[in-house]
């Protein structure tokens, strides 16, 4: 049974019923051919922002389209039309196909696939669940509250964005997906100015559901008080320290650490080409005992859940290390064949302008028996670092990184003073073999990350407990 | 060209049908402009202002030889901003109904109901719009087929392939040629638009000896096919630049000189045009806050905004809001001499926009006297840089901690690739220590730079 949202917005207006998709299907793939999909896709967009103390803009975005995407063997061919209509449609086909020479084979029957289980999120549009007015009145609380905050503060700026995007998968096999997505984010960003310095501060969250969610339990006052705070630590930071050195790293957004130092080269189409640092080496231990990571796309209402995947797979738990020994790698449809498994329900593209690829969705370590408290009071002389920008890797040679945005020295056991943020850098394969200590704090992160790769961006989890690594490289400016 | 009614010229088409053809007309996408400009009168805007873009495209990538992935690219797209007095409303869209054109003003219309006046809204003063403006030689459509592409790829990573027996795997060839059009059109009566070209060759390519893997690649881009490096060059560039770096080290936490390659230098620059582009300065997000007539580099160090250079890849003759752009200093003599604005940005600050509205274009760095080996000889020992990863800018602070690999150099020459370490300073110190610009000017994108010595800054490694 076809979502009657997504048969509404996708396929009515261009008067595309079962005969019209059975004969898409027909003309594109076929004979000759090992998959591939046509990707309908509509989504709308709104992003209201705030500085000055005044919702001076706001944007209103709508996307339309359809990609029609033909794999044979280890090759792709690609067209897309952001208009869905028949004829725009086998035009985008007949290109895609042109890398398969086999005929066509007429027509391919269309079959809807169920749910395999509840939704992870409700279908509701999430730029209706609140009224203009109040969106504005939500951004013009977290402006007060941050300006009530401290006196310090001299700039407040903050974004609400919300995304309401249908999907519908027609695969080579005829099997028919839907998925109706929400999204939406809170952004804040503070700059505070004490004695001509200046420092920022940012904070945020969102998921998939309404607006109501920042309204919850403050949750809006408390990102913008959070910003503050961490603006008002940045003033006091000094030099941070360069060199290797034992790093506490604080639960949550840190896990951007396991999507950097690991995530990514776990991802399948860099292991079946060989070039990942971790290609081959299924089995192999590569962080310390005790530790587990997975990705996982179930967990309800989170930034990088889906029901599905862009390729129509339902989305499921993978476990990528199980106590310190690698154990799969995240795939889709086309990897996986070309590997001999499955797909893990990794498939994810930015658009139906864009090809697919393994990606991670939320990718987190499971929780140790540390007391946090304890792991601080076990470091000697460290960095204890607790929120962090972005990171990046090199996905052959493992190298990572990854930026503190608040970090602390850490000296016989105690947190002594902020110091200015810095860049950590690593190698993939041996960093978690350094971890000694794993918190029972695990945290996933408040729903702010985008993971960017070959240019496409698609929303991320992640997620760990509190860590002590005994040996980063840390990349202050105080050589000792 | 001109602001009279483009002609249209035949479309190149090549003999097996592969066609750069754009889709819409210029007279079709004008048609579009006005149209959105009247919807948005007819609702009350007092004013608007709209873009209407499409482009073609086909990128195509070989690897191991075989074609791995063949991609057309179509894209289109409508956006308009709405004025109802102070109060202001933005939507775009792809699709290119006649219903979405409505649907599309009258969401811009009602945001703008709802977003509050704000004194400094508005559109650019007529005064400065482009009027006319010459032929930047942008438009070079390149006819390559899929099959010649196909061909063109495989020659790049064969030549990477038979560069070097380490060089044992790849991530592939691709060969990407788009083209584009795009008119711009306000209430004030501007209508402006042109074609222009981006074609590119890349390669990425693995190594392997008994220390592990590296990745490294090469491209070239421009906007005329014969302007790209040939393509056995790309592959040859690729396999060296991946082979370098086998056996890479890291090095014991130091202060030492840096030098950063032209691409990596690009970077440091970026940093600058954003540190004084209008938003940076109206929200005191930036570590040049008030800079103007400050000596921000050392006084041999003169850059320049050059929007208007033909063919080069950042050259617009108009900015986003139709004000015309001009090639002027940003830094003369080592000192700041304008930010980058838009006319928002110019009202708020006071001052006149400089035709930046869409950011700096064809930022360049004048070369000093030194090629690349001179600079290496004048660090004499020091790290030289040639990637950098991650963020770690931070732009208001100008706090700079970045992941870098590269060479360790002694004496002017490269003793041995260095990889997993840090390079950290402060933004405005880096800067008033620049020692040297080369003559190995990258002009592969918006930023034209040779390499940079800074004299100091800190390594974290072991």
């Amino acid at each position: 049974m076809i979502d009657r949202l997504a048969q509404q917005t996708l396929l009515d207006p261009a008067g595309l019923g079962d005969s019209e998709l059975s004969t898409l299907l027909g003309t594109t793939f076929g004979h000759g051919i090992d998959g591939g999909d046509c990707y309908f896709q509509f989504a709308s967009q709104e992003g209201w922002s705030l500085e000055d103390g005044i919702v001076k803009s706001a944007s209103f975005n709508i996307e339309r389209g359809v990609g029609i995407r033909v794999v044979r063997g280890e090759q792709t061919g690609f067209a897309y039309s952001d208009d869905i209509a028949m004829p725009a449609m086998l035009e985008a086909a007949k290109t895609a196909r042109s890398i398969a020479s086999a005929g066509q084979s007429g027509r391919i029957a269309v079959a809807s696939r169920s749910p395999s289980r509840p939704a992870l999120y409700a279908p509701d549009n999430p730029l209706d669940s609140l009224d203009e007015q109040t969106k504005i009145d939500l951004l013009k609380e977290v402006d007060a509250v941050a300006r009530a905050e401290d006196s310090r503060v001299t700039q407040v700026m903050c974004s609400l964005a919300g995304v309401h995007e249908v999907v519908l998968v027609l695969n080579a096999q005829g099997e028919l997906t839907t998925d109706v997505r929400p999204l939406v984010r809170l952004n804040v960003q503070v700059i505070v100015e004490q004695g001509g310095r200046r420092e920022s501060g940012t904070s945020g969250g969102g998921g998939r559901f309404g607006y109501q969610y920042f309204r919850e339990g403050g949750r809006a006052a408390g990102y913008a008080r959070e910003a503050v705070r961490q603006a008002l630590v940045n003033l006091e930071a000094r030099e941070a320290p360069a060199g290797t050195m034992k790093v506490v790293l604080g639960p949550g957004w840190p896990g951007v650490l396991l999507h950097e130092a690991i995530g990514h080269g776990l991802e399948g189409d860099f292991n079946r080409k060989g070039t990942s640092a971790f290609s081959g080496r299924i089995g192999e231990q590569v962080a310390a005992k005790g530790i587990t990571i997975v990705d996982d796309g179930t967990l309800e209402g989170r930034r990088g859940s889906l029901n599905v995947d862009d390729e129509g797979n339902p989305t499921q738990q993978t476990v990528l290390i199980e106590d310190g020994v690698l154990r799969g790698y995240m795939q889709d449809e086309m990897n996986a064949r070309l590997m001999g498994t499955r797909s893990t329900g990794n498939g994810r593209r930015e658009s139906y302008a864009r090809l697919p690829m393994p990606r991670m969705t939320n990718t987190y370590m499971l929780g140790g028996d540390a007391d946090p408290e304890e792991i601080l009071a076990s470091v000697d002389d460290g960095l204890y670092a607790v929120n962090f920008g972005g990171g990046q890797v090199d996905i052959t040679s493992g190298k990572f990184v990854f930026s503190a945005s608040e970090a602390y020295r850490v000296e016989n056991g105690k947190v002594t003073y902020p110091v200015k943020g810095a860049t950590l850098i690593g190698n993939g394969p041996d960093v978690l073999t350094r971890v000694s200590m794993i918190g029972n704090d695990m945290k996933l992160d408040s729903g702010i990350g985008t993971c960017g790769k070959e240019g496409q961006g698609v929303p991320v989890g992640v997620g760990q407990p509190t860590l002590r690594i005994d040996g980063m490289t840390v990349g202050g400016t105080q050589a000792a | 060209m001109s602001t009279s009614p483009e002609r249209v010229s035949p479309e190149p088409v090549s003999q097996d049908g592969e066609v750069q053809a754009l889709s819409h007309s210029p007279e079709s996408l004008q048609a579009r402009v006005q149209r959105t400009l009247e919807a948005a009168r007819e609702r009350g805007a007092s004013d608007v202002q709209t873009v209407v873009s499409h482009s073609v495209g086909l990128e195509l990538g070989v690897r191991k030889g075989e074609i791995e992935t063949l991609e057309h690219e179509r894209d289109q797209s409508l956006s308009l901003i709405v004025y109802f007095g102070q109060s202001k409303g933005a939507a775009s869209t792809t699709d290119f109904s006649d219903q979405a054109l409505i649907d599309t003003v009258e969401a811009a219309c009602r945001i703008a109901r709802y977003t509050e006046p704000d004194p400094y809204a508005g559109m650019p003063d007529p005064a400065f719009k482009a009027a006319d403006w010459d032929d930047l030689d942008l438009d070079h459509p390149w006819d390559c087929s899929a099959a010649e592409a196909t061909e063109l790829a495989r020659t790049i990573e064969a030549a990477g392939f038979a560069a070097d027996e380490r060089i044992e795997n790849s991530e592939g060839a691709s060969v990407s040629t788009r083209r584009a059009i795009a008119f711009l059109g306000d209430s004030q009566g501007f209508m402006g638009g042109y074609r222009s070209t981006r074609h590119s060759l890349s390669c990425a390519l693995v190594a392997r000896d008994d220390a592990g893997m590296q990745r490294d690649y090469a491209y070239t881009v421009a906007r005329h096919a014969d302007d790209l490096t040939a393509a056995e060059q790309i592959g040859r560039e690729a396999a060296e630049r991946t082979v370098r770096r086998l056996g890479g080290r890291k090095l014991s936490t130091r202060n030492c000189p840096v030098l950063f390659a032209p691409e990596m230098a690009r970077t440091l620059i970026g940093s600058f045009t954003r540190a004084i582009s209008g938003p940076a300065q109206y929200r005191e997000s930036s570590f040049l806050l008030n800079a103007v007539g400050e000596n921000v580099f050392p006084a041999w160090m003169q850059i320049e905004e050059r929007p208007l250079t033909p063919r080069a890849l950042g050259s617009a003759p108009f900015d986003g809001e139709g004000v015309r752009t001009r090639n002027r200093p940003l830094i003369a003599d080592g000192v700041l001499q304008s930010y980058t604005l838009d006319s928002y940005a110019a009202r708020r600050l006071g001052l006149e926009s400089t035709g930046n509205a869409g950011g700096a274009r064809n930022v360049t760095v004048a070369p000093g006297d030194k090629d690349f080996a001179a600079l290496l000889a004048e660090m004499g020992t020091g790290f030289l840089v040639t990637e950098l990863i991650g963020q770690g800018v931070n732009m208001v602070t100008g706090d700079y901690s970045r992941g870098a690999a590269g060479f360790w150099v002694e004496n002017g020459e490269l003793q041995y690739p260095v990889e997993e370490i840090t390079i950290a300073g402060s933004l405005k110190d880096m800067f008033q220590r620049m020692a040297a610009v080369g003559t190995d000017v990258d002009r592969r994108g918006n930023i034209h730079t040779g390499s940079i010595l800074i004299e100091s800054m800190t390594v974290a490694g072991d």
